[in-house]
């Protein structure tokens, strides 16, 4: 029988522990696909993260360290300045990044370390179960803020993609979203380019992919990536924010 | 034999570095030492002093707190320090930034104007090493032909300043 | 010829010499010296050197270096060490090998920035988060701190678990004459198969990693490190014994404090008193054993803890002594440091009274 399609090579055969319409699934499919079509088996160190992609080097087939919440860009700092000829990547939530690890994105960034970061911004804590994360709406229900985000009580989310642009040390800043095949494609676009401009040297890349929460949104699956099409994006708006 | 130093004075005296001619003109000698300084903000513009130990075989602490020996390159740390020296011990005073007297009898002080054999040497900035050589002979430490080797080497990257440091060294020793 | 070197020069010098091609640090007072040497010396040798943001991150990097094989390092004095507790608690779950340098200043809080010994408990009980420890250096001189720098990358790799050398502030600033080793060739250092190298795939995947959700598997962790630290305390544990056979009074000092204690010794065997010290060089695994065994000897009366602290290692040489004689303290704290005189004095005074 002919193959039509194949898994991955670079994810395990482990299944995946993420819930039902959760985008963590198709973003670690998009990065494996695009290590492998760059011919980078064998070549790959991974930064896991602390929040529900923790378990992350359970999933991609290539050698990872697992970091301390918000630490994974001073990690792959670590790894990479030591193993300048390996392709190093951190995959980061919202809150790992936005938040407890605000320090370290900005300074990898400034720095221009030649990684690629993935940022996964789902505006909710989803790991410790739903709790406002830095990326999280106004007027957004979380458990800590069960009337909605308020301005005045919580501040303001924070545009990851757009603050970073500003820094000179990144090569490529992009956002995408995990909305509908169109925009899967797009995101894989970014992400593959991030991973070739690692390749070719150019430093810094990082790819911010909106992404579903369903579980802690309270929400359905159809409902969640109606929200980041109509509600996320107006936040965070798609586009490439930064590429030279 | 054991010898306790305490250096004291401006930052930019060359304070530190009297010390560090000792120590290496000790290690020349064959002998153990320890330099400590005083670090920190008082590092900058401030006082400044360091503890120098010398020992025929090894130096235990390296914390002085009875010095055979005080130079006070200024006031304040000559009155800082002028009651800690052991009694029969020595006090050297820059004599050029110091014009009271010591007090004590029962310790030898040396007044010596150091910035003007310093400029007799041709070179206002060698005035640290008239303070080392007058304090190696007085102490009766190194020999003027070791404490020259040492000076030469720690200027070999800069040749021109050697002849007014060794001059200088000489003027301190005959002081 | 012997070299003049400051305690912090020495150290970084050595950490070269031993191997370390890897340093991450942030600027702190007293050890700035170390990172200032090493950002000059390790391109030298094709090493990395980065001055990071924070010391949060200066310890994930050494995370990062470290598990994928290299010979990093980082170096700080106690504030920015309570920073980098959470890292150090990851490396010792992940079982890494790395060096870290304290140069302990007086604390708590932002305290001051002259010596101090303060740092014992953290350093030696854990500092951060879980059952583990680290096998803990309290050089006493120069040559000393380098002699150990210049193998703790040895121990970190053969035992998988970072070597703490705790300074106590004066033994990075102070001067001594050094004799220094050769360069250990990179080449002859062991392999580390469990390296996140990027080779791993398949089957061959390493994972670097302190997270056991299953509490079986995290008791069997724990275990395994506990092993190694029964393995340390038979096979590295190190200390001095000076004039300890017809001790009557038994000193108990580390690093500098040890030094002032000798020559406080020496002034006191002149007047007649008898008095010996036990000088731990590693703090973890403690010399029990040792403190145990002069316990026992009949002419002992007595052990004075002394330290630059309020009495921490006090609490170790009490379990080691377990009752079989008095202990007692004197320490100076802030920064302050006794001099040999002080030392003298205080058991004079105790022993007369």
């Amino acid at each position: 029988m002919a193959v039509v399609f194949k898994k991955t090579s670079m994810l395990t055969d482990v299944p995946f522990h993420y819930c039902p319409g959760c985008g963590h699934g198709i973003a670690h499919r998009l990065v494996a696909e695009c290590l492998e079509e760059l011919n980078l088996q064998g070549k790959v160190v991974g930064i896991a993260p602390v929040g529900c992609a923790v378990f992350a080097y359970n999933y991609f087939n290539c050698d990872v360290q697992e970091a301390a919440h918000g630490r994974a860009p001073a990690v792959a700092t670590g790894v990479k300045r030591c193993n300048p000829d390996k392709v190093v990547f951190a995959y980061q939530g919202d809150g790992d990044l936005a938040s407890i690890g605000t320090a370290e994105i900005i300074h990898a960034a400034a720095r221009g370390e030649n990684i690629t970061v993935i940022f996964i911004n789902n505006a909710i804590y989803g790991m410790t179960g739903g709790q406002m994360a830095p990326t999280t709406l106004l007027g957004q229900k979380a458990t800590t803020c069960q009337l909605g985000r308020n301005v005045a009580l919580n501040g303001n989310p924070i545009r990851v993609s757009e603050m970073l642009a500003t820094l000179d040390g990144p090569s490529y800043i992009a956002r995408v979203a995990l909305t509908d095949p169109a925009n899967v494609t797009k995101a894989k676009r970014a992400i593959k380019k991030a991973f070739e401009n690692q390749v070719a040297g150019k430093g810094f890349s990082m790819v911010e992919v909106l992404s579903p929460c369903p579980t802690n949104w309270g929400v359905s699956p159809i409902d969640a990536v109606k929200y980041v099409k109509e509600e996320m994006t107006k936040q965070f708006p798609l586009g490439v924010y930064k590429d030279c | 034999m054991e010898e306790k130093i305490i250096i004291a004075g401006f930052g930019g005296q060359g304070v530190l570095s009297i010390g560090q001619f000792i120590a290496y003109a000790a290690i020349e000698d064959g002998k153990a030492v320890t330099w400590l300084p005083s670090y920190g903000p008082e590092m900058r513009g401030g006082t400044s002093n360091c503890s120098v130990v010398v020992n025929d075989d090894e130096v235990a602490s390296p914390i002085v707190s009875c010095p055979d020996c005080l130079i006070a390159m200024n006031k304040p740390s000559l009155y800082k320090f002028v009651d800690k020296v052991k009694a029969g011990g020595t006090i050297i005073v820059n004599s050029s930034l110091i014009t009271d007297k010591v007090e004590r009898t029962d310790v030898n002080v040396l007044y010596i104007d150091a910035t003007d054999l310093a400029l007799k040497a041709g070179n206002a900035r060698t005035a640290n090493i008239v303070i080392l050589g007058a304090y190696c002979k007085m102490r009766n430490m190194f020999n003027q032909e070791l404490v020259a080797k040492v000076i030469e080497k720690k200027f070999a990257n800069k040749p021109k300043v050697i002849p007014a440091n060794l001059k200088a060294l000489e003027l301190g020793f005959n002081a | 010829m012997k070299k003049l070197m400051k305690g912090n020069e020495a150290i970084a010098e050595a950490a070269v010499r031993g191997g370390c091609r890897a340093f991450f640090g942030y600027p702190i007072t007293p050890q700035n010296e170390i990172p200032e040497y090493l950002s000059k010396r390790l391109p030298e040798v094709g090493g990395c050197f980065i001055q990071a943001e924070s010391e949060v991150s200066a310890i994930n990097m050494v995370y990062g270096a470290a598990g994928s094989g290299a010979r990093a390092m980082t170096s700080s004095s106690s504030p920015g060490i309570s920073l980098k507790q959470e890292g150090i608690s990851y490396i010792c779950g992940a079982e890494l090998p790395c060096v870290i340098v304290n140069m302990v200043r007086g604390g708590p809080g932002l305290g001051g920035i002259q010596p101090a010994q303060s740092d014992y408990f953290q350093t030696v009980k854990g500092g951060g988060h879980g059952d583990y420890h680290m096998l803990v250096y309290g050089p006493g001189s120069v040559q000393e701190a380098l002699d150990i720098m210049y193998d703790a990358f040895d121990k970190a790799d053969e035992y998988r678990m970072p070597v703490m050398i705790l300074g106590d502030g004066m033994i990075g600033q102070i001067m001594e004459a050094v004799e220094l080793p050769e360069m250990k060739d990179p080449a002859t250092f062991p392999k580390k198969e469990w390296a996140t190298d990027g080779t791993g795939i398949g089957a061959n995947r390493r994972i670097v990693n302190s997270l056991y959700i299953e509490p079986d598997v995290l008791e069997a962790v724990n275990h395994r490190l506990f092993d190694r630290y029964a393995t340390l305390a038979e096979k590295e544990t190190r200390y001095e014994a000076y004039k300890v056979e017809d001790a009557e009074i038994v000193i108990v000092a580390y690093g500098t404090v040890a030094r002032i204690c000798k020559s406080a010794i020496n002034m006191l065997r002149e007047k007649g008193y008898k008095v010996g010290m036990i000088r731990p060089i590693t703090l973890f695994p403690f010399p029990t054993k040792a403190i145990e065994a002069v316990a026992s000897q009949e002419c002992v009366k007595e052990f004075i803890s002394v330290e630059l602290s309020m009495g921490q290692m006090i609490e170790d040489v009490k379990l080691a002594v377990n009752g079989k004689k008095t202990v007692s303290f004197y320490g100076r704290t802030g920064g302050n440091v006794m001099s040999p005189e002080d030392v003298a004095e205080f058991i004079i005074a105790k022993e007369n009274k």
